[in-house]
Order: structure tokens, then sequence, then C-alpha cells
């Protein structure tokens, strides 16, 4: 086991320094750099421009910034946002809760009601309930994230006013963040229906980012189930006698759990994609918010220092899912 | 009464292109204690049957029978918990591909200890002794480290033992064994039939044993049933069946052992294949294959003869009157 965990950290090595390089090079493929962008219409003399690119070490060739930030990064370093001057790590770090709270409950929101319908769907095979699943999950799929959530809002904030529009919390309620998690430090913080807000705050921003997450973990538990419950071994289990909730629920989806959990760790990351989009629907005071500004103000160390973070998130998810693959089957655990 | 008790059994499935008469009226009874085989090539409905017998078909599958009863009791009217009762208790089934029969995520001694806790209400403690008890039983070397393995640390040989225990797990009255050694090497398959008939012999449970192997049959069987195409084309005490057999598609079987041949002459076979859903004959099933068949056995469906001719169904059976 020791030896199989190693040797998937040991893979992530190199991912980690193509994910610096993409990083790095993304947001200088966009025309534009930070001083032009800062100078805004009113634009600025060549020379000054020169001047102010040099002052950041703009001038150098790509390569030499490159093996610079690179070697920063290595040292724990992202940089300063040349907007904020902040350090680029803490201004992440005060934002990063808020993504992850969101993040967190949105997979949780898929998997709860993802799993069990792919898993009924799968074992009710061809009834009304399997086809109900699947057109519902397909037409999730499909659904545009920033329109879906739109149309959540029009319905339950505007018209039935059961749900805030935006934000994390009420403006009523204040309080220092323990946690950096709204759901926790609201309860922490012992101000009556102060949980109720945060909670409310995050229902539909929930939803609105956890529908396409659900819908392909309801599919591909759907797929990798059905293809399980016609192996042997489950003739085997039902041989024995076992009730049909047994068979369905530990023999088969045991087996079936691989590809499902794959499906979950690869869904965290067009989750952090999609959250982006939601945060700025929602005015959700989040990473993705920031580093949407970032972009358009050609903030390269925010942007390349974000985009690091984020995959590196990622990367730790990923994983973490391919540790389970040792807990779920043996023969991976083995080695074989 | 018998312990088993099958009349005109039929089993059809639906398939994208109408119903699939995969086995049609099968008699058969099973006496306490005895070993009964079921023989005949591939598709010939010789699974299906006891797949019925079991209850272990897919839902596409539609089971009809005069009778289908287990000491008694009414299989096909018997509730689905009545039924789960009987099933890995009182009658237990093993199948062709030990290796693929068990499940990849569970360890040996989680599989077979479930049935023990489930049927016979033994606690962690008392299920691991019998699982033990049941390995060495079988004749698994250390049978108590043998319980942490997981199955892809078996051998095949070693999966089928763990498959026989886990059968026999709560003194099943019927063990049905598919084909048992057929995935097996050589050496492995004699010891694995060696066991089973061992293990009927001191438990006293009857065994039905389905094989395409005729040699298989004659060390161990007392009666044998004949399958072709669905139908139950011959049924016979084993020494009567190898010295007389009534129906043709016996005699052509007997003729391509290995044993029967004539040194210098090629071995017999059995030209073509068993007709599957497309192709099914008119008349008797087997006349395409027939050495023997007239313009009768392609238009009439033929009955079975009487008990003195092993129920062959046949126009003309083998020592019987032409």
């Amino acid at each position: 086991m020791l030896r199989f965990i190693l040797s998937r950290i040991a893979v992530l090595i190199p991912t980690f320094v193509g994910v610096t390089l993409v990083a790095f090079l993304f947001i200088r493929l966009l025309p534009g750099d930070p001083v032009e962008m800062m100078a805004g219409e009113r634009g600025t003399s060549p020379e000054r421009h020169a001047e102010l690119m040099a002052r950041f070490g703009f001038d150098r060739p790509w390569w030499e910034q490159y093996l610079a930030f690179l070697g920063n990064v290595l040292q724990g370093d992202l940089g300063n946002s040349i907007v904020t001057k902040a350090p680029v790590l803490s201004e992440f770090l005060t934002l990063f809760p808020a993504t992850l709270e969101l993040s967190i409950c949105a997979i949780l929101f898929a998997i709860v009601f993802g799993l069990p319908a792919g898993v009924l769907a799968a074992s009710r095979r061809g009834t009304i309930f399997d086809h109900g699943v699947m057109a519902v999950t397909l037409t999730g799929y499909s659904m545009p994230i920033f329109w879906w959530g739109l149309l959540l809002i029009i319905l339950f904030s505007g018209i039935l006013g059961w749900t805030p529009v935006s934000g994390r919390i009420d403006l009523l309620y204040f309080f220092e963040p323990v946690t950096g998690f709204m759901l926790i430090d609201s309860l922490l913080s012992d101000q009556d229906g102060a949980f109720m807000s945060a909670f409310s705050h995050l229902v539909l921003p929930t939803i609105v980012l956890g529908t396409i997450p659900l819908a392909v973990i309801a599919r591909q538990t759907r797929s990798a189930m059905l293809e399980v419950l016609s192996e042997d071994y489950v003739r085997t289990a039902r041989a024995k006698g076992l009730p049909t909730r047994r068979v369905v629920g530990l023999h088969a989806f045991r087996n079936a759990l691989i590809p499902v959990v794959t499906t979950i760790g690869l869904q965290t990351g067009v989750l952090l994609a999609g959250a982006i989009l939601t945060e700025t629907i929602f005015s959700w005071p989040g990473v993705g918010k920031w580093l949407i500004d970032s972009i358009f103000r050609r903030d390269y160390p925010s942007v390349q220092g974000g985009l690091l973070l984020i995959a590196s998130v990622v990367m730790i998810v990923n994983l973490l899912v391919d540790l389970t693959y040792g807990l779920i089957d043996p023969r991976i655990r083995h080695g074989r | 009464m018998s312990l088993l008790e099958i009349r005109n059994l039929t089993v059809r499935f639906a398939t994208a292109s109408g119903w699939f008469t995969a086995v049609e009226g099968v008699d058969l009874s099973v006496e306490k204690g005895e070993i009964v085989a079921i023989v005949g090539e591939s598709g010939s409905g010789k699974s299906v049957s006891m797949l019925a017998v079991m209850g272990l078909l897919p839902p596409t599958a539609q089971v009809t029978a005069d009778v289908l009863a287990f000491d008694g009791k009414d299989l096909l009217t018997i509730s689905p918990a009545e039924r789960r009762a009987l099933t890995g208790a009182d009658m237990a089934m093993i199948f062709q591909e030990p290796m693929s029969s068990l499940n990849p995520c569970f360890t040996v001694g989680f599989q077979i200890e479930e049935a023990l806790r489930l049927h016979l209400g033994l606690n962690k403690r008392q299920a691991r002794d019998r699982a033990v008890e049941l390995l060495t039983q079988v004749g698994i070397p250390s049978p108590a480290q043998r319980l942490s393995a997981y199955p892809h640390q078996l051998s095949g040989g070693m999966s089928q033992r763990v498959m026989i225990a886990m059968a026999i797990a709560c003194d099943p009255r019927l063990l049905i064994a598919d084909e048992p050694t057929t995935a097996l090497d050589v050496t492995i398959q004699a010891q694995i039939l060696d066991l089973l008939v061992d293990l009927q012999e001191r438990r006293g449970m009857a065994l039905i044993l389905i094989t395409h192997a005729m040699g298989v049959v004659a060390e161990t069987a007392q009666r044998v049933v004949v399958q072709y195409a669905g139908w139950q084309v011959e049924k016979q005490d084993v020494y009567g069946l190898f010295d007389h057999p009534h129906h043709p598609y016996t005699a052509a079987l007997l003729t391509a052992l290995p044993e029967r041949a004539v040194e210098g002459t090629r071995l017999a076979s059995i030209p073509g294949v068993v007709p599957g859903q497309f192709d099914k004959p008119s008349g008797c099933l087997f006349h395409p294959r027939c050495p023997r068949a007239d313009q009768r056995c392609v238009e009439v469906r033929p009955v079975p003869a009487g008990p003195e001719l092993g129920e062959a169904v046949c126009h003309y059976p083998l020592g019987g009157a032409r």
C-alpha cells in the first residue's frame, strides 16, 4: 500500500511542473499587458510603458521569467499582485474558503442525489423511474449554468421570495471568521438566525453548481451498476439467498464504485471551473470572481498564482481519489 | 415425495426479436441423496433449467411448469422471502467460472460467513469457526489464514473449493453443480469431482451435475438426463444409458467418446451445431443432424417413448420396434 501511495505522489511532480508552465503561459498569450490595462483609455507614453514593464521584470525573455517564477514557487512565494500589491497567496487564502464551502456543498449535493438515483435506475432498468432519471439528468447536463442560475433566481428569489439573491449572509449579521466556512462560523457566533441566513444564501448556488456533477454522477453510477449487475459474482450473491438490497447495495455497488469515484474526482475539476460562473451569478465572494477580475486586469502574478493553486487543489483531490481505489479494490492495493 | 420435482418446465426469454424458448417440457425428479447428471452440448438448456429451479434467471425470463416443487414447496407460487430462505440454505449452486464467481472486493471469509450469518443466525465468532471448518472439509490448507485472502490471491481450483465451501455452508439438501470443472486444469478437474462426490456421500445430499463430459457422467452419476436444444431427449440410469442408449443423439454422444474410438479410425463426431433462436427445425429438433432421420422426423414432432425406452423423444428409438 505504501508503494502504491508513493508511486501516486511521484506522478504528481511532473504534473505540477506542467501546470506551472501552462498557468504562466496562459495569461501571457492574451493580448495586452498589466501596464496598458492600468493606464486605461488615457494611455501612456512608450517610454513610460517600457520603464514600468522593466520595473516588473516583464522585459526579460519569457523563459527567464518562467524560471524565476518556478524558483519562487518552489520556495512557496507566488509573488505580489500588481494591482493591490498584496501577496497572491494571502489574497487567495482569504477568498478560497468561500469557494471551498460552495464546492463542497455542491459536490455533496451531487453525490447525495446522484448516487442513489443511479443505483436505483440501474436496479430498475427499463422502468418509468429509470427513463425518468435518464431524461432529467440529460436535461440537467445540457443546462447552461448561467441560464439555469438566472431561472432559479427568478423563480425562488423573485416570484416566490424564498431565498436571497446574492452574497453569503445577511448584512444584519457580523462575526469574525473562524474557519472561513459561513455555515460553521454562523453556528459558532451564537447569533439567532445567522445559520439559517447563511444556509438560505447557499441553497441556490449549491443547486446551480451541483447540477452538472449530479447528472454526470447519476449516469455514470447507472452504467457502472448495469455492467456489474450482470457479473457472475452478483449471481453468486443471489444464489446465497441474500436480500436484493444487500446484493445490489453491497456486492454490486462496491464493485461499481471505482468508475464512480473516478467521475467524482474529475467532477471536482469541472466544479471549480463552474464555480467561477456561479460565483459571478450570485456575487459570491470567492476566488472565481477574483480570478476573473485579475484576468481582466492582466494581473500576471495573481492569475498564474491563482490558477496554480486551483490546479493544485484539483490534483490533491484526484490523488485522494487514486488512494481510495486501493481502499475499494484489494487488487489495486496489492499492486496487481 | 421427491426432493425436487419438475414437470413440464418451460423457460422463455423476451428478446428484441420475440420470444426465445430455451427450455421446453423438461421433467425431472431428484430423490434425497442421489446423483443425477444432466448432459448435453452448449446451448441445450442445461444451465437455464437449473437456474430456473434456483430462481436466478434474469427478469427477461419467463418460467412456466406444471409442477416445480422442492421438498413439497411450490417454487412457482412461493413468496420472494420464502424463496430466499431456501436459496443458499436448502438448495445451493456452484458455477462454471470459479474465478469470476467470487466477489473481488471481499475476503473469502466474508463471503462464506455472510451466508452462515444470514441463514443460520450465527454470530461473528461462530461463523468464523464454521468457515474454518468448511475450508478444511473442502481441502484447503491453512484455512484460518485463507479466510483473510481475497479471491485474486487464489488459483482457479482453490476458488472452486471456496465456492463449494460456500455452497455447502448451510448443509443444503440439494447441490446443483453447473459444469464445476470446465474452467479448470485437467489435473484439478478430477480432484474437484472427487471432492463433490465425497461431500455428497458424507452429507447425504442430492447432487445435480450439469456437464458436457460423458466421462464425468460415467464416473459419478447414478441417473442421467440428456438434453438437446431445450428438449429433454432421454432419461436413464447410468449403466443403461452407456450400454443401451435409446435416443440417436445419446448414441452419437457416446460414439464421440475418445475411449470408445476404434483404433486406426477417425474419432466420430456429430456434424452441425445445436440450433438456436433463428434456425429451429420443424418436427424433431435433432433431425438435421440425425443419421436415421426420414420424412416423418422432418414433419412430425416426436413424443416421449415409454420408460423402458428411456423416455426417448424420438420416432424411432434405438432398441425399439421400427
